[in-house]
């Protein structure tokens, strides 16, 4: 206990915070699941997201590559339809902040349900889907029409050429991108204690409140966020040379 | 013409306008194209060549016309092009080998998938053909690790897989460097003599005169003149194409 005695001031007041705020109560337990479901939320609203993307920008494509060379027919109108409801979600929830959106879907859409962690999933999926569309939309519109003449000079119909020769190599080249997706929604769902979700940032503002110490809690949960984040980055960065070393 | 039993594709008055009819890429084109015919088509670049023989397979759609393939007219929407396209194999300038396969996989998705082919039978037939072209040692290759020429050389026996009882071809030889024009030629006089249909637009003047069993001279969206290649290149009739002749040759 001499040692202890003996510690500078600031560093015995930096001890004394640090058991406040995560050892009394077992309060890092609000850091700890509190990590696990913003991981948790953004997992699944990742894949959420991509699937969804991927459906809007297959509409899209469709539409934008087709429209102008076919007769009208149900087909048609049914590939105008489903562009048009594509472009709606697009604009909505693009031109809308992604809180209010969540908001939304948890005291009016689903008002009824308190299953929070899967109103978050819901809510930042369908707004990922929106940006993820555009990256695989990109993705598909990058590669050269030549390919999908060949796929369709060889008898592929729209779908297995789709499928088969174009999304492969689009996907390629925006896996990069999709993976970036994560990055930005890890931090997207620190809104999420909007709707009295308990992730990981929310998990620090209680400590916050219950020990009025805002230094300790604020500082842990930014570090965390820093180093998934750098973590994701490195990955991401790994992967882009990977695929560029592939090019053959 | 009707009823003649070696037409494989017959073309009735076609054409093919954009925006709106102000430009009018084909403008009223009719032909025959017979079993184990060498048809060339030549004429100056603009003046509908590609729109033609990409019309052949439905890659463009006729603004009217007919296009009756082995009897089937292939401008009725009932008609389903994807099966008639199996039978019409395509090359392109550009080859549109897919780069993310390897020249065997490139060769043997559609045989596999479309014809349900299994593996062996499409590799093994693959590989035949690849020897055909002296290219066997490439088939574990990726496009981008070929030459020009073998992409070309690919390209056309990438047709081939499906079987096809014609091959169009967009100026094969357009994109390559001089040194590989041969290679490519070389091949296509092969299969000329081996009897395949063949549909040619080129600028290759040479390959036309020796191979083409007859020669379409297009300009401004019509067919100018029609003949066999001696007549063509020895005694053009037009003054269009004695001014093309004078130009290319
Ligand atoms: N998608 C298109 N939109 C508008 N004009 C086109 C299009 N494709 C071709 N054309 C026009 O049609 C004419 C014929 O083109 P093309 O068949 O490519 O000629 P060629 O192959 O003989 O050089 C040209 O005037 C060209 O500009
Ligand atoms: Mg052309």
């Amino acid at each position: 206990m001499t040692f202890l005695l003996s510690m500078p001031a600031w560093l015995q007041k930096l001890y004394d915070d640090f058991k406040l705020n995560f050892i009394d109560k077992d309060r890092y337990n609000y850091i700890f699941k509190g990590l696990g479901i913003t991981l948790e939320v953004t997992f699944f609203a990742v894949l959420l997201g991509i699937a969804l993307g991927m459906v809007i920008a297959i509409i899209r494509t469709t539409h934008d590559k087709n429209i102008s060379d076919m007769s009208m027919g149900p087909a048609k109108v049914i590939i105008k339809i489903l562009n048009l409801i594509a472009k709606l979600y697009l604009t909505v929830i693009r031109g809308t902040p992604v809180v209010v959106q969540l908001m939304i879907s948890y005291f009016i859409i689903f008002a009824s349900s308190n299953n929070k962690v899967m109103i978050a999933v819901l809510a930042f999926g369908i707004n990922s889907g929106a940006y993820v569309a555009e990256i695989i939309r990109s993705g598909i519109m990058s590669i050269d029409n030549g390919q999908f003449e060949a796929g369709r000079s060889l008898g592929f119909n729209y779908v297995q050429t789709m499928i088969l020769i174009i999304m492969p190599q689009a996907f390629k080249n925006i896996l990069p991108a999709l993976a970036n997706e994560f990055i930005v929604l890890i931090k997207e769902t620190s809104v999420s204690g909007y709707v009295g979700l308990q992730e990981l940032t929310k998990g620090g503002d209680i400590i916050r409140s219950q020990t009025y110490s805002a230094f300790m809690p604020l500082i842990a949960v930014a570090l965390i966020y820093l180093v998934i984040v750098i973590f994701f980055s490195k990955l991401i960065t790994l992967l882009e040379r990977r695929l560029r070393n592939n090019e053959r | 013409m009707n009823g003649n039993s070696d037409v494989l594709i017959s073309v009735r008055n076609l054409k093919k306008y954009y925006n709106k009819g102000e430009i009018r890429a084909l403008d009223g084109i009719s032909a025959d194209i017979h079993k184990g015919e060498v048809v060339v088509i030549i004429g100056p670049s603009g003046s509908g060549k590609s729109t033609f023989l990409r019309s052949l397979n439905l890659l463009e759609r006729p603004t009217d016309g007919q296009i009756l393939f082995e009897g089937e007219d292939i401008t009725d929407s009932s008609v389903n092009i994807n099966k008639l396209r199996m039978k019409m194999g395509m090359v392109f300038q550009h080859f549109n080998l897919f780069p993310h396969l390897s020249v065997l996989d490139n060769m043997t998705l559609a045989p596999r998938k479309l014809l349900k082919m299994n593996k062996a039978d499409a590799e093994s037939k693959a590989m035949e053909l690849l020897r055909k072209v002296a290219l066997e040692d490439r088939a574990k290759a990726f496009p981008a690790q070929l030459s020009g020429g073998q992409k070309q050389r690919i390209a056309i026996v990438r047709a081939l897989c499906m079987s096809p009882d014609v091959l169009l071809f967009d100026e094969p030889t357009s994109a390559l460097d001089p040194e590989m024009v041969g290679e490519v030629l070389d091949v296509m006089k092969d299969l000329a003599n081996e009897g395949m249909t063949m549909v040619v637009v080129t600028h290759e003047m040479g390959f036309a005169k020796e191979v083409a069993t007859r020669v379409i001279f297009m300009d401004d969206g019509v067919m100018i003149e029609e003949a066999t290649p001696d007549q063509i290149f020895d005694n053009p009739q037009s003054d269009r194409l004695k001014t093309f002749l004078a130009k290319v040759l």
